[in-house]
């Protein structure tokens, strides 16, 4: 990576690799995407969503041609809706929810999975997001048919199973899931996209049942709704422009989500700064913890000090879990709220640490505590689709805001908010 | 840890003392009064608060105890898991002691027998401040042996009947019994005889992730045994906020303890001398091969046997039921401590006895909804809380927003390696009031009584900031909130 790029033209280039993992990872005959780039990897449905969500930004970028794209996004629709949808353990889905990992090829679930809300929730933003963008005839037409029809088949009340919140995963073999969603986290968009449908949305209640764990705090000197892992803090606004509208809590505490995100990465920069745990590399311009890889399950000592690392898990800061591990790509997807922050601290680990970003693209974790084989530092191995699918989006957002745009217009999505009790800003207009 | 025995007297003194402090071998119950003003049903911490304070106004009281005098809190809660982590924690710090510049041996010894007798002589010395001997010096009748109520106004013991003006029950409440099979038949132990093992397990399985289990997990892990600790939630202590709970998870991990969260456990069986632990976590069927199982899956009220109905008391699975006053359903009988209280810890069981004496004998109208309560669960970082959780002023409208100080950032914590956790300060919104607190920290037992403090004058945020704390001191960490909240509404 040359280091005399002007920002823009760094942006521009990282985002046009990060889209590469869809080129080269994407099934073509299906439309399933490989959760990682790892030999044998079996596709993620969230980064399916990620994928539709990316290919309009691949046509407005040149980067794909608009029936192309509108072809494969055509594909990966007809393979949801052919696809096995039943209480087999084998199938592909339940209920319209899917099963967070399939087979790349016959699209049946593996691992003995959950059938994820979460990951479903995402693989629909991305479907809406498709058939928002293609707006013209013929495959297009059957683009927002299908999308329509799969978001309508999508039984969100099912999944409350008679309470007011959603459990977070059904598996045939034993039920449903409750993995305790208490606090804020990434699931904003579930309770959106579920309370927006018009088939068999979830109850008036379910929002505020979740957002009654809420706590707002202030911390590190910034008032925050604290969610440790910085993901959680972007997942929805890859989708949704949160830009001045506000529930109830948001109300009552004097702030918005797009604020809150905001506040979140000023948290984690001045975590880095204070780095309390002393991991190397840590600072204000090196941040980003966040769920991606790891160096794996260990104790030992580094320095004289006891460090105890871990594999692909979701980390946070300031309560932890944190064990010196940054996800590179974090502090440029970031870029929508905090673009100084994004540039600065990303210009400074591709100058300090190129390897992060092998063919220009970030890998999923970096820890300089750790060292690796080289004695730089242990880096994770290929690429995360999440990891790409939400930094092209984030870029995107902060050039031309074309994914907000599109689901701006997303009628299930304004009723969403609206039901959820979102007023303000442009959902008032 | 090595676990060794070399010194293995079984200290005789102490288990006398103990003996002849609460219940004495010679005992002889006293001739009963006609009538008493006050019968005690139970001698544990309510009940014998309730016998001295009644005492102290001048009423005549009758104590009755089924078994020993000191009740779960002496002689299978507080004080005997105390002792216990206190041992732990000083092999935790031995084992860290070379971050602090500081050799300790190759190998630590953990002498178990010396470590039992050091927790019979504590047992023993606490026992004297609420011995037989004081407890008769102070005027209280006491009666060993099963009783029942017989009627509205009396208490049967055998042939012996005691006739009152007013009666409490104080039963306590003790261990929930399983509730899946095989687990009596392999064999189990709860927090009334796991302090009686011979030797410390090699291998521990505990049932249970809520205060005691999660205590005696790490602290058996310390000690050097391996411990399986098996939670049907998401999170170890459900009536804490998660950045607690994830913290404690966290900081079990590091010790080592195999944390098993969202697994079920659905049976037990005996292979040879060991004892299986059969658990579900969702789809997945698992095992844990332990050689004690330790049961901590909370506390039934010990009611059974008390013939409430004779009296006319009303009772349910969840204990004696009481009015806002601490009165049953028998006018004259009132309840206080854990056979009631739905917090069964042994503050709560004072200040309930206090209240009920207040109420029975001095016309007060004490409320027990208002009793603010400091709990701790004693990890390492402890967990305290005092006063309202944010989703309980939520549910109620109250908008609070909470001041958080991180013990990272606390200059004390930093020197004492102790930076762990956490203060938080929940203040409604629009003032300067507090109305609740989260601590974790390696002494937050101590630090949540400032709050408690605090909260209970009427000390607002402001004010708080202005009070000058030592320094460097842990306590610090809450004035650093206070000064947070003063920055915040600076002009």
């Amino acid at each position: 990576m040359p280091d005399d790029l002007a920002d823009d033209a760094l942006v521009d280039r990282l985002q046009r690799s990060a889209f590469g993992y869809f080129e080269k990872y994407a099934n073509p005959e299906n439309g399933l995407v490989a959760d990682t780039s790892r030999e044998g990897s079996p596709c993620s449905i969230a980064v399916v969503g990620f994928a539709l969500s990316c290919y309009p930004i691949a046509v407005e970028n040149g980067w794909m041609s608009r029936q192309n794209a509108a072809a494969l996004t055509l594909r990966t629709l007809q393979f949801f809706r052919d696809s096995a949808q039943s209480e087999r353990p084998d199938a592909t889905g339940f209920k319209g929810f899917y099963y967070h990992f399939l087979d790349m090829k016959t699209g049946r679930r593996v691992w003995q999975c959950e059938l994820s809300l979460i990951d479903t929730t995402l693989l629909l933003a991305g479907m809406l997001t498709a058939a928002c963008y293609f707006d013209g005839g013929g495959a297009e037409a059957k683009i927002r048919e299908l999308a329509d029809r799969l978001y309508r088949r999508v039984d969100w009340r099912w999944a409350q199973e008679g309470f007011e919140t959603v459990a977070q995963g059904w598996k045939p073999e034993c039920g449903f899931l409750h993995y305790g969603w208490e606090g804020y986290n990434e699931a904003t968009i579930l309770y959106i996209l579920g309370r927006g449908s018009p088939t068999h949305p979830l109850t008036a209640k379910s929002f505020g049942g979740w957002t009654m764990t809420y706590q707002w705090e202030n911390l590190l000197g910034s008032d925050v709704l604290y969610s440790g892992p910085l993901f959680t803090h972007l997942f929805s606004h890859a989708w949704i422009d949160f830009r001045g509208i506000q529930d109830a809590f948001m109300r009552q505490s004097g702030s918005d989500y797009w604020e809150n995100t905001k506040a979140a990465i000023a948290l984690h920069r001045e975590y880095g700064a204070r780095n309390p745990n002393g991991y190397e590399g840590y600072g204000r311009d090196f941040w980003g913890i966040t769920a991606g890889d790891g160096p794996g399950y260990r104790d030992m000592r580094v320095d004289g000090r006891d460090r105890r690392f871990f594999g692909y898990m979701s980390r946070g800061a300031p309560y932890g879990p944190d064990d010196g591990t940054i996800a590179p790509w974090a502090m440029l997807a970031t870029l929508p709220f905090a673009r100084d922050a994004a540039l600065s601290g990303t210009r400074q680990l591709l100058a300090s640490y190129p390897r992060v970003c092998r063919d220009d693209r970030f890998c999923s974790g970096f820890n300089l505590t750790l060292p690796g084989d080289d004695g730089g530092g242990w880096l994770s191995e290929g690429w995360y689709g999440l990891d790409q699918g939400l930094l092209v989006m984030m870029l995107e957002n902060a050039r031309s805001g074309l994914n907000w745009k599109l689901l701006r217009d997303c009628p299930y999505v304004v009723s969403g908010l609206k039901r959820a009790g979102f007023e303000g800003g442009w959902l008032s207009q | 840890m090595r676990s060794t025995n070399i010194a293995p007297e079984l200290n005789k003194a102490d288990r006398a003392a103990l003996r002849h402090r609460v219940r004495p071998d010679d005992w002889k119950n006293p001739k009963p009064r006609e009538i008493y003003d006050l019968v005690v049903v139970g001698g544990g911490p309510a009940g014998i608060e309730v016998a001295q304070c009644a005492r102290r106004l001048g009423v005549t009281v009758a104590l009755v105890e089924r078994k020993e005098l000191g009740g779960n809190s002496l002689n299978a809660g507080s004080i005997p898991s105390n002792t216990l982590i206190h041992s732990a924690r000083l092999c935790a710090q031995m084992r860290d002691a070379e971050a602090f510049a500081v050799s300790t041996p190759a190998e630590l010894k953990l002498d178990f027998t010396a470590l039992k007798s050091r927790l019979m002589r504590v047992r023993a010395r606490i026992a004297e401040y609420h011995s037989v001997d004081r407890l008769r010096h102070e005027g209280v009748e006491i009666f060993f042996g099963d009783a029942c109520f017989s009627g509205p106004d009396t208490v049967a013991m055998g042939p012996t009947t005691l006739r009152f003006r007013k009666a409490v029950v104080a039963t306590g409440a003790r261990p929930r019994p399983p509730t899946f099979p095989g687990l009596v038949e392999a064999g189990y132990r709860t927090s009334t005889d796991i302090f009686d093992i011979p030797e410390l397990p090699e291998r521990l399985a505990v049932i249970g992730g809520g205060p005691l289990g999660c205590e005696l997990a790490q602290a058996f892990r310390r000690l050097g045994s391996q411990v399986t600790i098996l939670q049907n939630d998401p999170k170890f202590l459900p009536r804490e906020e998660r950045d607690a709970a994830e913290l404690l998870s966290q900081s079990m991990a590091r010790d080592g303890v195999d944390i098993m969260l969202n697994t079920t456990v659905v049976g037990a069986h005996a292979e040879g001398s060991a004892k299986i632990v059969e658990a579900q976590n969702y789809d997945r069927k698992l095992t844990v091969s332990a050689d004690e199982i330790l049961l901590s899956i909370g506390r039934i009220p010990n009611v059974e046997s008390l013939k409430l109905k004779a009296a006319g008391i009303d009772c349910d699975g969840e204990g004696v039921k009481v009015d806002d006053f601490l009165r049953t359903a028998n006018a004259r009988i009132y309840a206080a401590g854990d056979v009631c209280m739905s917090h069964k810890f042994t503050n709560v069981a004072w200040a309930s006895a206090r209240m009920v004496v207040a109420n029975a004998f001095e016309a007060k109208e004490l409320r027990h909804q208002e009793l603010m309560i400091p709990w701790c669960t004693f990890c390492d970082p402890e967990i305290a809380h005092v006063g309202i959780q944010v989703w309980d002023a939520r549910e109620k409208s109250i908008p609070v927003k909470t001041y958080t100080v991180m013990m990272q950032d606390v200059d004390r914590a930093i020197t004492d390696g102790q930076d762990d956790g956490f203060v938080k300060l929940h203040v409604e919104e629009g003032t300067d009031r507090i109305l609740g607190a989260t601590i974790v920290a390696t002494r937050a037992s101590e630090l949540i009584n400032e709050v408690s403090v605090v909260i209970s004058a009427g000390i607002g945020m402001r004010a708080l900031a202005g009070v000058l704390h030592t320094y460097p001191a842990q306590s610090e960490a809450i004035r650093l909130a206070a000064l947070a909240y003063v920055r915040d509404h600076a002009e």
